[in-house]
């Protein structure tokens, strides 16, 4: 699946011309695949403070049975088996000075890292620091793991989790999530969990097992790759797409044994027509996929007013309507229902020629922060994924320079695919994931964009 | 009325239907055959029950022109659709009859209780319709095939003529009277004095409700898409009275020829399916029960020398139906007739109408009556669609149970399909 580019740069003469000319070296990024070990080799696990939370990183790694190597022999100097990923609990940071631990800890920690390794520091919300020394520790874990990011090569991504107080149970799942292969194309992301009443997932290779889950926009590209993701990970999906892109709805539907269900989502009784439908034929629905988005590009001194209330009503509109009704429907969004609203790049970082576009994913990232108390009180999350330059059938008709371009300027230089956003999608859809709410996800490789 | 009741049984469901937008001849689906396009109906209705790998209790469904290949035609289609390979199949031909009768087999086994869900259908195509050699040259060919010796053979090969070497094209015509249809309708229409403007109101009104029925979406649950066309080609929003009284007669002679191509249906190439199953099966599954068929009557006429029109068998059908149910052709919220041509459906409700006739021809002390034109073809009909001959009836029989459930529980449905050959099936569905 790697491209023209990725192949070219692993291959025998392409290694020696990009080395020499200090061309972007991608590889091929460990993706994730059912029955895959969550780490292809050992972690070290380090603190730089309290250390508060040692015991669910143990845990989690233990139950996934990764071996954890004392970083006491992580010098870097003895060798040994190349490490799968380097965790920093750096929970407890009271000034600036602990940090100089992390510093001791990541470096020859890092020296060690294999390929597709990850680097994740685990540290308190700056926000809910008590004195100025101590949110300017905790601050520094932020610019600390983005530069991490940008200096790891061959694959490999650095990502953190803030853990409030109280929270220590909702980082199991985001912690698996960001070692797995799942996250493959997550880089550079700055996770805030929530305390919640956090199930376990009754089956880890099927998270999603029994689950009714709606994608729309399903009938292709990253859409049709969150339905088959969602189907592989256990739901039943309801594939909604416009009735005009019935026939390929159709076969992702049959595809994946879902269903089909062809909706024009910014119709006036579309809201309404859904939440029948999955009350009469699946009595509600656990997961809900907003995906469906169009673009109408054009500069905003060009733009007529078509262009931009078309982008407006199904980028947004639709979603916010959708999620209104299933939210007054009685007994439809089932108890610890989970809906996760596509955003994009341009929405946190705008793009030229796309003040629509950008206007309407930023709008969804506001949505769901907004949203995200009214779903914490009934179990519920909502959370948004932010796709950087995601390779499809779309980015394929780009011209060639600005496409090659726009699959370079990031850490891991390469495109992401489909799957890398619709595996973050599952991931946020897991009745695991219930300390996750109001978040923004980018998968985008760590986009210099916006970041 | 206590001695023709029906045996007690259970009422099949309707649970819902699939179909291919319906193209013009020669149009969209020009390349398509009845295989593919059966098939492609097929997996638009698993996908939209979720139905990938189940057995059906049957697959009953047809086509009226049929290649000799497709000997097997809906038993090959299920083979390449996503049900189970474990569903059996077998066709059914009746003409423009074929789609009804099938969802009749399938709702008559599941009311018998023999099977538990059943899948009935239809498939044609004018397009990619079989051409064959003419008699003289089909027997050469054949006793080349059987012939031992290079003498024989060169002896039948001899006997070819270039006049043999012209393809016999199907033509849509009655091999008994060599009339077209249209020519037969025609008679019908004279007959019954059938006007032009009255055949053109009714045309345009179905191109104007069915146009309306797509721009509020409920056509999202019946159809899928095929082959780049998300509606029907022949559909046409914008068809008026005016429009079409532009267009010179195609059928029928001199001054009182009233039929054209606006007021007569199209070939037409396109596929249909409907989901039939018990109500348990239904519940099971989670899905959902439309509409109940509650029963069906089949006739036919003597249209070669007892002097009836061709199209008329249904007129004789309905009145055995209603009385078999205790019904008057009032007691319905819904009238379906297939507009083969808008003159069909007039003569067939002027016959009702006419008390001479019901009491004469049909034996009735009173006339049927009239029926509310507001409550017929309410989504538009083969007129604006086409006519997939053996697709309509599967068309129909979707759509009326879609319209009778929106309406609500204990409403009911009429269905008067003709066909050639002077057949016509006939069925009530009930919400």
């Amino acid at each position: 699946m790697a491209d023209w580019y990725t192949n070219f740069a692993n291959s025998g003469f392409g290694t020696t011309i990009t080395k020499q000319l200090g061309l972007p070296r991608p590889v091929e990024l460990r993706r994730y695949e059912p029955g895959q070990p969550l780490l292809p080799g050992p972690v070290v696990v380090g603190s730089a403070g309290a250390g508060r939370l040692r015991d669910t990183v143990t845990a989690v790694l233990r139950d996934a049975g990764v071996t954890v190597q004392s970083p006491v022999t992580a010098d870097g100097a003895t060798g040994g088996e190349k490490l799968g990923a380097v965790i920093l609990d750096a929970s407890g940071l009271t000034t600036p000075a602990d940090l100089a631990s992390a510093h001791d800890f990541l470096a020859p920690a890092i020296k060690r890292l294999r390929a597709s390794g990850r680097v994740l520091v685990l540290a308190d919300p700056p926000a809910d620091a008590t004195t100025p020394a101590q949110a300017a520790a905790r601050q520094a874990v932020d610019g600390l793991v983005r530069s991490i990011g940008k200096e790891l090569l061959d694959g490999s991504t650095a990502n953190a989790v803030f853990v409030p107080e109280g929270a220590e149970a909702s980082l199991a799942a985001p912690l698996r999530f960001f070692l797995s292969g799942r996250s493959a194309y997550v880089d550079g992301q700055l996770l805030t969990v929530s305390p919640a009443d956090v199930p376990a997932n009754l089956d880890e290779d099927e998270p999603l097992a029994g689950a009714v889950a709606v994608v729309t926009g399903a009938a292709r590209g990253i859409g049709a790759a969150i339905a088959e993701v969602m189907a592989r990970d256990g739901a039943h999906v309801v594939a909604v797409d416009v009735p005009a892109a019935g026939d390929a709805l159709a076969r992702v539907a049959d595809e994946i044994g879902g269903t089909a269900l062809q909706l024009d989502i910014t119709a006036a009784d579309a809201p309404q027509r859904l939440v029948e439908h999955l009350r009469e034929r699946h009595g509600g629905v656990d997961v809900v996929v907003h995906n469906a988005g169009i673009t109408r590009d054009k500069l905003l001194v060009n733009m007529d007013a078509a262009r931009w209330n078309t982008v407006m009503a199904v980028n947004l509109q639709a979603q916010l309507d959708i999620t209104q009704a299933l939210l007054d429907a009685d007994g439809v969004l089932r108890d610890g229902a989970r809906v996760v609203c596509v955003s994009s790049q341009s929405g946190i970082a705008g793009n030229r020629g796309q003040t629509n576009y950008a206007a309407s994913k930023a709008g969804v990232i506001g949505m769901v922060r907004a949203w995200a108390p009214e779903f914490a009180a009934r179990g519920a999350t909502i959370n948004a994924v932010a796709p950087g330059f995601i390779v499809t059938e779309m980015t394929a008709k780009m011209p060639f320079g600005t496409r090659e371009i726009g699959s370079r300027i990031n850490s891991l230089q390469q495109g992401g695919l489909p799957v890398d956003v619709a595996e973050t999608i599952a991931w946020l859809s897991q009745p695991a994931s219930a300390g996750v709410n109001g978040q923004t996800v980018r998968v985008c490789g760590q986009s210099m964009l916006g970041a | 009325m206590a001695e023709n009741a029906k045996p007690v049984t259970r009422r099949a469901a309707i649970v819902g239907g699939n179909r291919i937008p319906f193209a013009r001849s020669g149009t969209a689906y020009a390349r398509a055959s009845n295989q593919d396009m059966l098939t492609a109906t097929l997996d638009g209705l698993v996908a939209r029950f979720g139905l990938q790998g189940e057995s059906v209790g049957e697959v009953a469904a047809g086509a009226v022109l049929k290649h000799a290949r497709d000997f097997n035609l809906t038993r090959e289609a299920v083979l390449g659709s996503q049900l189970a390979p474990t569903t059996p199949a077998y066709d059914v031909q009746q003409a423009c009859g074929t789609g009804l009768e099938a969802a009749v087999l399938v709702a008559n086994k599941i009311a018998l209780g023999q099977i538990e869900s059943g899948i009935a259908g239809g498939v044609d195509t004018t397009s990619d319709a079989p051409l064959a050699v003419g008699d003289d040259l089909r027997r050469v060919l054949i006793s080349l095939n059987s012939a031992k010796t290079v003498q024989d053979r060169l002896k039948a090969l001899a006997r070819i003529r270039p006049g043999m070497i012209v393809p016999e094209i199907p033509r849509n015509a009655e091999p008994r009277t060599g009339l077209a249809m249209g020519d037969h309708a025609a008679i019908t229409a004279a007959e019954w004095e059938i006007g032009r403007e009255e055949q053109d109101e009714l045309a345009a009104r179905s191109h104007q409700r069915m146009a309306a029925a797509y721009d509020r979406g409920f056509f999202d649950d019946l159809v899928t898409p095929f082959l780049g066309l998300a509606r029907d080609n022949n559909l046409r929003p914008d068809s008026s009275v005016e429009k079409l009284a532009k267009l010179s007669p195609v059928f029928g002679t001199g001054e009182g020829a009233t039929m054209t191509a606006g007021n007569s249906t199209p070939l037409t190439d396109g596929a249909s399916a409907v989901l039939l199953a018990s109500d348990e099966w239904a519940e099971a599954k989670g899905l959902p029960v439309l509409a109940h068929l509650v029963d069906a009557q089949t006739a036919a006429v003597d249209y070669v020398h007892g002097g009836e029109g061709l199209l008329m068998a249904p007129v004789y059908a309905v009145p055995v139906m209603l009385a078999r149910n205790g019904l008057t052709l009032q007691d319905f919220d819904f009238y379906e007739i297939h507009e083969a041509f808008a003159s069909t459906v007039l003569a067939t409700m002027k016959a009702w109408e006419d008390a001479a006739f019901c009491k004469e021809k049909l034996g009735l002390d009173a006339p049927l009556g009239s029926i509310d034109r507001a409550k017929l073809n309410v989504n538009g009909s083969s007129l604006a669609a086409g006519h997939p001959f053996a697709a309509t009836g599967g068309r129909i029989v979707a759509s009326l149970a879609k319209m009778l459930h929106e309406t609500g529980p204990g409403k009911r449905g009429l269905i008067s399909v003709c066909a050639a050959g002077g057949q016509g099936v006939v069925a009530i569905l009930e919400s």
